[in-house]
C-alpha cells in the first residue's frame, strides 16, 4: 500500500470462508470500507453476511484472502486483540452481571482503572438514555433497552470499527424505526465506522452511506443507496432493492429495446446489440392513463386486474397479454382512480427506467 | 381449574388410590425405621417405650464414629477431586475439538452404565495388580486403605459431575463467550468471568450429587476398603449380618437425614439458578481488580 494513501477502515481482498468441503459461505470478496462510513451488508438469508462480519471480528478465521483493519493485517489475530467491537444479533448480554458491569466489561478487560471504567460505562449508559437502569440485570430490561445496552457495551470501548449483526432484527416495527434514527445519529456523533448487517433492504437504504448486496457468498454490487436503487447492476439487485417490474426483451441499439411482446421502447442502455436484457420499471415511476389520454413517451396498453388501496397510494395490477405489471400511483383528492376491468395505458419517463442483464 | 384432559370418575379414583399406595410403599419403611430407632426394646419390631439410648450408643461407639469419619473424608476428598476433573472433562468435550473426542465421550460415561459389582471387581483387580507392580519396583508394601476407597469414588464421580456440568454448558449461550472475547477478554478471563459464573449451578449440583453417591456407596467400598478404612455404609452392612439392632436404625436415620439435607441443598441450588439471580462470588475483587460481577450488595453478602 502506498504511504500517502489513507488506509481503509476495513479492507478485504479475496476473502474466502469454507466450512468443510462443500460449503463456501464467503466466496472471494473484495471490499474497501472507508473511515467513518456507515456500511451495510445486505442480502437474503444464508448468503454469508454473518460469516463476513465474524471474520472481521476474528470469531471466524478466513480460509483464504487478506483482511486489514486500518492497514493492519489481521490474519488469525484473536478477537480480543482486534480494535473492533460487535453488537450481536441477540445482544449476548451477560445475564449474571448488572447493566453497569456489562458495559464496563470491555474497559476492565483492557485494565482501565475500576473507578474510571465505571464512570465511562455510566456515561455510555446515559448516552443511550438508560441512566436509571445501570443497577438492573439484563433480564429486567425490555428488548429495545437490551439492544441499547448492547450498543453502549460496544461503543464504550471506542472501537475503530463497530460491527452490528441485524441489531434491530428482534424489535417490532415501531421500535425498529425509532432505533434506526437513533443509530444513525449516534454514528454521526461518535464518528466510528459502522458495518451493519441486515436482510431488510429498506433499513439498508435509509441508514447507510454505502451498501453491498450479497448473494451466495459473493458481492453483486457495492454502491450508494441511490445508485443501488436507480442503477442496479443486475436483475437480482433490481428485484432485491425495492420493488420493480422486469420486462424482458432484446437490445436493438443504444436507444431501443424490443420487448418480448414485440413492442419497441426507447431506453438508453450500454448493452451489446442483441443482448437479452430486462427493463426495470419501478411501480412508482409508472403513470396510468385512460385509453383516450395520449401520454408522451413510451406507453403500453393493458387492463386493470386488481386495485389495492394503500392509504397514500393506489396499487394497480395491470394485465397485458404477456405479463402483469405492478403500478403504484399516489392519491390526490382531485384525481379519481381506476377500477378493475378498466382498459388503460401505462407510460413512463425514459429516465425512470433502467436496463439490466437478464 | 380442571381441563378436559383431567381424569374423571373411576379412573380418577383409581389413580388417586394408586398414588397413595405408592407413597405408602415408599414411606412406610422409612417411618418404621425412624420410629424404631427411638424404641427401648432390643428387638426391632417390638415397641419398648421412647428412648434416645441408641443415639447415645451411636455417639459413643468408637467403631461407628471411626467409620463415619472415614465416610466423611472419602466423600469430601473424592468430591473435591472429581468436581475439578469432571468439570475439566465437560469443558474439553463441550468447547474443544480434538482427536478421539467421540471415544473419550463414550468412555467417560462407562462407570455410570456398568454395574457397581463389576466396577468393584475391576477396581479390586486393578489395585492388586498395580500394587504388585509398585511393590516389586519400589520395594514397598502397599495395601488397601482409605486412599483406595477415595480413588475408586473419584473414578465413578467424575462421570456424574461431568454429565451435570455438561448439561449446563450445553444450555449456555456460546455467544456469551464470543462476546467476552470480542470485549478484549483472553480465553482464561472469558472462562473466569463469563463461563464459570454461568456453570456454577451445574458444578454445585454435580458436587452435591458426588457427595451423596459417595456417602451411599456400599458395594465398591466393600471391595476396595482395607482394615481401618471401613466406611459407614459398609460398617452398617457388616452389623446387619450379625443381627439387626436398633443401633442400626439410629445410624441409618442419621445417614437418611444427611442425604435428605444434601438433596434439599441441591434443589435449592437449582432453584436459585433458575431465578437467574445466582450471586457470583466477588472474591475476584481481591486477586484481580478488573471485573466485579453481581450487584455490590450481593457481593458484600457473599464475601463473608
Ligand atoms: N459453522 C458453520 N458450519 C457450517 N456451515 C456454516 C457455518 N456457519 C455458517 N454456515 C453456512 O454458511 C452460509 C452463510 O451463513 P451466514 O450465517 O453467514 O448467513 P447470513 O447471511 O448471516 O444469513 P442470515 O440472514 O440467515 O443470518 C450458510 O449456508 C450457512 O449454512
Ligand atoms: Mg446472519
Amino acid at each position: 500500500m502506498a504511504e500517502e494513501e489513507i488506509a481503509a477502515a476495513v479492507e478485504l481482498q479475496g476473502l474466502t470462508k469454507r466450512f468443510g468441503a462443500d460449503v463456501t459461505a464467503v466466496d472471494s470478496i473484495d471490499l474497501r470500507i472507508e473511515d467513518g462510513e456507515f456500511f451495510a451488508l445486505l442480502g437474503p438469508s444464508g448468503c454469508g453476511k454473518t460469516t463476513t462480519l465474524r471474520m472481521i471480528a476474528g470469531l471466524e478465521f478466513p480460509t483464504e484472502g487478506s483482511l486489514r483493519i486500518y492497514g493492519e493485517e489481521m490474519g488469525t489475530l484473536s478477537p480480543n486483540k482486534r480494535p473492533v467491537n460487535t453488537v450481536f444479533q441477540n445482544y449476548a448480554l451477560f445475564p449474571h452481571m448488572t447493566v453497569l458491569d456489562n458495559v464496563a466489561f470491555g474497559l476492565r478487560m483492557q485494565k482501565v482503572d475500576k473507578a474510571e471504567a465505571n464512570k465511562r460505562a455510566q456515561e455510555a449508559i446515559e448516552m443511550v438514555r438508560l441512566g436509571q437502569m445501570a443497577k438492573r440485570k439484563p433480564n429486567q430490561l425490555s428488548g429495545g433497552q437490551q439492544q441499547r445496552i448492547a450498543l453502549a457495551r460496544a461503543l464504550v470501548n471506542r472501537p475503530k470499527v463497530l460491527l452490528l449483526d441485524e441489531p434491530l432484527g428482534a424489535l417490532d416495527l415501531k421500535l425498529r424505526q425509532e432505533m434506526q434514527i437513533e443509530l444513525k445519529s449516534l454514528q454521526r456523533e461518535v464518528g466510528i465506522t459502522f458495518v451493519f448487517v441486515t436482510h431488510d433492504q429498506e433499513e439498508a437504504l435509509t441508514l447507510s452511506d454505502r451498501i453491498a448486496v450479497m448473494h451466495d457468498g459473493k458481492f453483486l454490487q457495492v454502491a450508494s443507496p441511490e445508485n443501488m436503487y436507480e442503477r442496479p447492476a443486475n436483475r437480482f439487485v433490481a428485484d432485491f432493492i425495492g420493488q420493480t417490474n422486469l420486462l424482458e426483451g432484446t437490445v436493438e441499439d443504444a436507444e431501443t429495446v424490443c420487448l418480448a411482446n414485440g413492442a419497441r421502447v426507447s431506453v438508453a442502455n450500454d448493452k451489446a446489440e442483441g443482448a437479452k436484457v430486462a427493463v426495470s420499471l419501478r411501480p412508482e415511476r409508472i403513470n396510468v392513463h385512460a385509453l383516450d389520454d395520449k401520454p408522451d413517451g413510451p406507453s403500453l396498453e393493458g387492463v386493470v386486474s386488481s386495485v389495492t388501496y394503500l392509504g397514500t397510494a393506489h396499487s394497480y395490477r395491470i394485465a397485458m397479454d404477456w405479463m402483469e405489471i405492478e403500478v403504484r400511483e399516489e392519491n390526490r383528492p382531485s384525481r379519481g382512480h381506476f377500477n378493475a376491468g378498466d382498459s388503460v395505458l401505462i407510460s413512463w419517463h425514459s429516465d425512470g427506467v433502467w436496463v439490466v442483464d437478464n | 381449574m380442571s381441563s378436559t384432559t383431567d381424569p374423571r370418575g373411576f379412573s380418577k379414583a383409581f389413580l388417586t388410590a394408586n398414588a397413595w399406595l405408592v407413597y405408602l410403599f415408599f414411606y412406610a419403611p422409612i417411618i418404621l425405621l425412624v420410629v424404631y430407632s427411638f424404641s427401648g426394646d432390643k428387638l426391632v419390631g417390638r415397641w419398648g417405650g421412647f428412648t434416645l439410648d441408641w443415639y447415645r450408643a451411636f455417639a459413643k461407639d468408637d467403631n461407628v464414629q471411626g467409620a463415619l469419619w472415614v465416610s466423611v473424608q472419602v466423600a469430601i476428598v473424592s468430591t473435591l477431586v472429581s468436581v475439578v476433573l469432571g468439570t475439566l472433562a465437560a469443558l474439553a468435550l463441550e468447547r474443544f475439538k480434538f482427536r478421539g473426542q467421540k471415544v473419550f465421550d463414550a468412555l467417560l460415561y462407562l462407570p455410570i452404565i456398568i454395574p457397581d459389582v463389576t466396577m468393584a471387581v475391576m477396581l479390586l483387580m486393578f489395585f492388586s495388580q498395580f500394587f504388585n507392580v509398585i511393590d516389586s519396583v519400589l520395594g514397598l508394601t502397599l495395601s488397601k486403605d482409605i486412599s483406595t476407597v477415595i480413588i475408586s469414588h473419584i473414578a465413578f464421580n467424575i462421570s456424574f459431575v461431568s454429565i451435570v456440568v455438561r448439561a449446563r454448558l450445553e444450555g449456555m449461550d456460546q455467544r456469551l463467550e464470543e462476546a467476552a472475547s470480542d470485549l478484549y477478554a483472553s480465553r482464561w478471563k472469558a472462562f473466569r468471568f463469563v463461563t464459570f459464573p454461568q456453570i456454577i449451578p451445574g458444578i454445585a449440583g454435580g458436587a452435591l450429587l458426588a457427595l451423596t453417591l459417595s456417602l451411599d456407596d456400599v458395594v465398591i467400598a466393600q471391595f476396595v476398603s482395607g482394615p481401618g478404612s471401613t466406611t459407614l455404609p459398609v460398617y452398617v452392612f457388616g452389623l446387619i449380618r450379625k443381627g439387626v439392632s436398633p443401633l442400626i436404625n439410629a445410624v441409618s436415620v442419621v445417614m437418611l437425614v444427611a442425604s435428605v439435607l444434601l438433596v434439599m441443598l441441591s434443589l435449592l441450588a437449582q432453584r436459585n439458578s433458575e431465578d437467574k439471580d445466582q450471586k457470583v462470588n466477588d472474591e475476584n475483587e481481591d486477586d484481580d481488580q478488573e471485573v466485579s460481577s453481581g450487584s455490590s450488595s450481593l457481593s458484600e453478602m457473599s464475601i463473608n
